[in-house]
């Protein structure tokens, strides 16, 4: 354990990202990626579950005996999922709808129980925090990136929505009513790719981001 | 009986679970290096899917829905699940060792496939009966079963070609993937 915190928290913006170095929760990156404010909105989900079940796992790591370990994560994890649909419906109900059943699904999201079996029931309650911050904000730009690439290319816009875009206008970048609205980024003459907002896309979109990872990582 | 047959066309084929829907993943690209695992994972999952589908229906419609607390659907499947993945390894391990040693390895991991659970989720989502949830489950696990076989076939193809550097292993997997959902996306218009 010769890393410290701050190194727990930074890994999971590169060396350790999810879905692109750990080939993991990929079910809703390749779903709801059509835009970037659906990315992100997934991402910020599982963000919360991640932070807080890991949290929870390593506060009480000595007392669930190993043998049924598994489940009792099942179960943490499946509180805070509830927790967050729950939130969801009352605060956000536009962007709930859209990522449908792809919310209670986080339960079933191979990166939420793989950080605490893997991290957090061997680590303490503080560095689990930031382990879980850093995998989660790594997830949340990855699928931002992914929704970028595939809204730009498939649509020729670019949508922040409100929930983001409301964090960058109080700040006074740009106002909320141009973020809450789709921004055109290509000029009108050109032909959407629609390819890429399709299901075949998804997989390709992803396919080509992990090679172009892999260049930038091996130099 | 035609409704049946339709529902069982569009599940297995034009809302492939995989391609289409997109859940169940992690499998798709973990056990598909090898012809032998994705047959294995193939059939664990066809034999989980449909119990799951079954039973998980069976507590939303006389548990949940009865005492309004669809609130705990999340929870109370998962519940459902991990406990009958549970059963089924240990009922398998003591009356049909065969077919224990089969599936054996690829058990454990179905409780955290999220096509079980996914397609537990869809069956009430679309408000189902019964023996429509009994199809849908079967045809979806199929169709998780057909895509899982065909993209181990082609990428044991694959090992003998040569991949530049950068795109190797899983990229050129999701690549080949998208391919594949490319071909299923031309049953978009049979149903």
């Amino acid at each position: 354990m010769a890393r410290s915190v701050v190194q727990e928290f930074t890994k999971g913006l590169w060396d350790e990202i999810p879905p692109f170095r750990l080939v993991l929760g990929l079910c809703p990156v390749l779903a709801v990626t059509t835009t970037v404010e659906n990315g992100l909105g997934m991402g910020l989900a599982t963000t919360f579950v991640l932070v807080f079940s890991n949290i929870l796992v390593s506060a009480l790591r000595n007392i669930i005996p190993s043998k049924v370990r598994i489940a009792c994560f099942i179960i943490i994890i499946a509180t805070f999922v509830t927790v967050v649909e729950m939130l969801m419906q009352a605060y956000a109900y536009q962007i709930f709808k859209k990522l449908g059943i792809f919310i209670p699904l986080i339960v079933v999201n191979c990166v939420v129980l793989g950080r605490a079996e893997a991290f957090a029931s061997k680590n303490g309650v503080f560095r689990s925090l930031m382990d879980g911050l850093g995998i989660g904000i790594g997830f949340t730009l990855a699928l931002g990136a992914l929704g970028a690439v595939r809204e730009v290319l498939g649509a020729g816009t670019f949508t922040l929505g409100r929930i983001i875009g409301g964090g960058f206008s109080s700040v006074g970048i740009g106002t909320l009513e141009l973020w809450e609205s789709a921004i055109r980024v290509l000029p009108q003459s050109f032909q959407p790719f629609t390819f890429m907002v399709q299901a075949p896309g998804a997989f390709v979109a992803l396919g080509l981001m992990l090679c172009a990872m892999n260049l930038i990582g091996k130099k | 009986m035609g409704d049946y047959i339709l529902l069982a066309i569009s599940c297995i084929l034009v809302n492939n679970i995989l391609l289409a829907q997109f859940l169940g993943n992690c499998p798709f690209l973990g056990t598909s290096k090898k012809m032998e695992t994705a047959v294995g994972m193939a059939m664990a999952v066809i034999f989980v899917l449909v119990l799951a589908g079954v039973l998980t229906w069976t507590t939303d419609t006389f548990i949940l829905k009865k005492f309004g607390l669809e609130y705990l659907r999340t929870i109370s499947f998962i519940l459902v699940i991990a406990s009958l993945v549970q059963f089924v390894e240990m009922f398998l391990k003591k009356s049909i060792p065969a077919l224990y040693a089969g599936l054996g390895i690829f058990l454990p991991l179905i409780t955290t496939n999220c096509a079980v659970m996914g397609v537990a989720l869809l069956n009430i989502k679309e408000e189902y009966t019964f023996l429509q949830t009994l199809v849908a489950s079967f045809a979806y696990a199929v169709g998780f079963g057909l895509a899982l076989i065909i993209f181990a076939g082609l990428r044991e193809r694959i090992l003998l070609a040569r991949v530049p550097k950068p795109l190797q292993d899983t990229s050129i997997g999701l690549v080949t993937a998208g391919l594949l959902s490319l071909a299923f996306f031309a049953f978009k218009g049979m149903v």
